[in-house]
């Protein structure tokens, strides 16, 4: 497919980003805040801990078992009278989504926040055939009036400040130039989407959690914009990764108190809303999406990145992803979780992201289905490697480092040139040319190494 | 007991301090070591930047080095913990196996294997605990702010030992500094700004040394501040460990 763009990749994007100290300064710090509000959640419950094994050992199950739980589900929903279509890529999704629509003769969508649709550019499909769709959470709305992607799974616009938010609906919503009061900007919202609610005839939405046992789904929200969509519109069409399953109802219990203390802090979501059949009139389809999903199910090194359930604490704690900001990341899930998805779709286009990292391991930590997220950043370069998506300069670098570290000889010659050439032509390296020196000073080499202060006072002396 | 020093490439090469405070450390506490003289990198800096099969040949010599000891003992978690998850040899993986168990890192060896109950050391500053981010959650050498439980810090319970010592509680305890290995420049400008926001959380407290299990982090650390022209210093945890002031 390609390169990452014409804006670069993480590492330039995320240069541009810190041209402007005070901004990555309070975006570091907003994110920080919701990294602080989720520990205090989550050290409100003792058995926290045991919570997050509980809820890996039951994705670990759904994930052994996928074929079996998917068409349990399926009898599930044809028994509850929705219908059920399967994608196996994205554009399948797309096309099966974009027939629904287009059979109803209708043209208006409101659309609560499904990073499977992000994942799939549903909005700009439909948008290239006609089909008005508006966001109905917030944060996703203005990010689409915006024409920007999200820059975090759960909180699409954390990158803008409310002067920004205030001029932007100054723009397009018409509030007055200059009140970027947060609650008058809601509710000049709330008013703008009322009347897209009012009018849509379908509604589209995610799927946090999919009960096999049952045949429900289950939708989180805070702004209850999932349940008015749906309540209001004919058609309701619910799109999910074939992931998303729970073999049981009673499994809510586990994931209910995770994601909301994982992802904000909150004990729970305002709205959970569980929709399992159509109201009289109304038709209901939910559209399964395969892509990539089961190629990644068969790689004992990554499947595990299928336990997910998109709560974005990977990004809150991550000191990269706070630092550099979604954008940077070039892919509809940014931050840790994306950087381990995304080369699973594209190599070459993703090849930097699994190296936005420092592996410090603060993600699988957070993460509230235990995903080996610092592990599986390691385990993608190697492939990145293997499969030839790292520049030959740098190969080339690597390869002579690693041939003289397996010399001693070489090794001791080489510390010695170096210590050398540092103490007597700083200027090979103090110089813009080397990206240590650009905001660091270079480590003053001592006279002799540990080598020689050991050779010279212990082995001297016949110890 | 037969202790073998494993200094990683950069300390003997840029910091012999830190190896020759690590080496004082262990033998006032009776410890007989040895330094294997023909080591040189545990392989890390190629692995980490995804060229794990071009580190075959450090693994030998690395095996070649230190299979003949009880335990291995180095003033690095980051290089410690490198070896635990990834030594592999296709000759000896028995011997490889053997010594992913029995390398420590510094402070864990004085912890867990000498279960040191006082040290004759005397730091009299404010100190700054940098918790690297190998050590700290890959060798789990303190308790991180992420996970529900009761707090430890092997590194805090060894710097508690020393006289004259205050050691100053931070805004984030356990933050990444950003060095990373070849993370410090290939995403240089994300890497000093982790680094920068490190120090202004110890500058905040009113710390005099900053001090960490990983050179590393602190030779990135280091250069930013001298870049400042910070009055703050960086030492090594053994150098305070094995200091006299």
């Amino acid at each position: 497919m390609g390169t990452p763009g014409k804006m670069g990749d993480h590492a330039q994007r995320s240069t541009v980003f810190n041209q402007d100290e005070a901004r990555v300064n309070w975006h570091d710090k907003t994110l920080w805040f919701i990294r602080e509000k989720r520990d205090k959640a989550a050290k409100q419950i003792s058995e926290w801990e045991e919570l997050r094994e509980q809820a890996s050992s039951i994705k670990e199950n759904v994930l052994g078992n996928l074929y079996n739980y998917l068409l349990q589900f399926e009898q599930r929903i044809l028994d509850n009278g929705v219908q059920v279509h399967w994608a196996a890529t994205a554009e399948e999704h797309n096309v099966i989504v974009y027939d629904i629509i287009r059979k109803k003769g209708l043209r208006q969508v409101v659309k609560s926040k499904s990073m499977l649709t992000e994942e799939c550019h549903l909005n700009e499909y439909l948008e290239t055939h006609g089909i008005d769709v508006v966001d109905t959470d917030l944060g996703e709305r203005i990010v689409q009036l915006a024409k920007e992607p999200p820059s975090h799974i759960v909180l699409p616009c954390i990158h803008w400040k409310k002067e920004e938010i205030g001029e932007l609906f100054h723009r397009h919503l018409g509030t007055p130039s200059g009140n970027s009061d947060p609650q008058f900007l809601t509710a000049a919202a709330r008013q703008h989407l009322r009347h897209h609610f009012m009018t849509s005839g379908v509604a589209i939405t995610g799927v946090n959690f999919a009960v096999a046992e049952t045949g429900e789904i289950v939708v989180c929200t805070n702004e209850g914009n999932a349940d008015l969509g749906v309540q209001l519109a004919d058609v309701h069409i619910a799109c999910m990764g074939i992931e998303k399953i729970i073999p049981e109802r009673k499994h809510l219990g586990v994931f209910l108190r995770l994601l909301a203390r994982s992802a904000t802090g909150q004990p729970i979501t305002t709205y959970s809303s569980h929709f399992k059949k159509p109201r009289p009139g109304q038709e209901m389809h939910i559209v399964l999406v395969d892509n990539g999903r089961s190629e990644r199910l068969k790689s004992a090194d990554f499947r595990s990145a299928l336990k997910c359930i998109r709560c974005g604490a990977c990004m809150n704690t991550c000191p990269v992803y706070r630092r550099s900001g979604g954008h940077s990341y070039h892919y509809a899930i940014a931050g840790p979780i994306g950087s381990i998805l995304a080369p699973g779709l594209d190599m070459k286009k993703y090849a930097d992201l699994p190296f936005a990292s420092t592996l410090c391991g603060s993600c699988s930590n957070v993460c509230p289905v235990k995903i080996d997220i610092h592990t599986q950043l390691y385990k993608w370069r190697q492939v990145l490697v293997k499969n030839g998506h790292v520049d030959g300069g740098k190969s080339i670098g690597i390869k002579g480092m690693a041939a003289m570290f397996e010399n001693p000889r070489i090794f001791k010659w080489s510390g010695a040139i170096g210590r050398m050439v540092m103490k007597s032509f700083p200027f090979i390296l103090n110089n813009k040319l080397n990206p240590w020196y650009k905001r660091r000073d270079m480590p003053q080499p001592p006279s002799q190494s540990f080598s020689q202060w050991y050779q010279k006072n212990r082995m001297g002396h016949g110890k | 007991m037969r202790v073998a020093l494993f200094i990683p490439c950069y300390v003997n090469q840029f910091y012999p301090r830190v190896a020759v405070a690590t080496l004082a450390v262990l033998e006032k506490l009776g410890v007989e070591v040895s330094y294997p003289p023909d080591q040189t990198c545990c392989g890390q800096p190629m692995a980490n930047a995804g060229f794990e099969e071009s580190t075959k040949g450090t693994n030998e010599l690395f095996i070649k080095n230190f299979y003949n000891s009880d335990f291995i003992v180095s003033p690095s978690g980051s290089c410690v913990l490198h070896i635990k998850d990834h030594l592999h040899s296709h000759n000896n993986e028995v011997l490889a196996s053997q010594i992913r168990g029995k390398v420590y890192e510094l402070t864990e060896f004085l912890t867990d294997i000498l279960k040191v109950k006082g040290l004759n050391a005397r730091f009299p500053y404010a100190v700054g605990l940098h918790q690297s981010c190998h050590g700290q959650r890959g060798l789990m050498l303190s308790q991180m702010s992420e996970i529900v439980g009761p707090p430890f810090s092997k590194t805090e319970y060894l710097l508690n030992m020393v006289g004259g010592l205050r050691l100053v509680s931070l805004e984030r305890a356990d933050e990444c500094c950003g060095f990373g290995g070849t993370f410090c420049v290939t995403e240089e400008a994300v890497s000093v700004k982790m680094g920068v926001d490190r120090i202004q959380d110890h500058v905040a407290h009113g710390v005099d040394v900053i001090t960490g299990t990983d050179m590393s982090c602190l030779m990135h650390l280091e250069g930013i501040l001298r870049r400042q022209k910070s009055r703050i210093k960086v030492a090594h945890v053994a150098e305070i460990l094995n200091a006299n002031d």
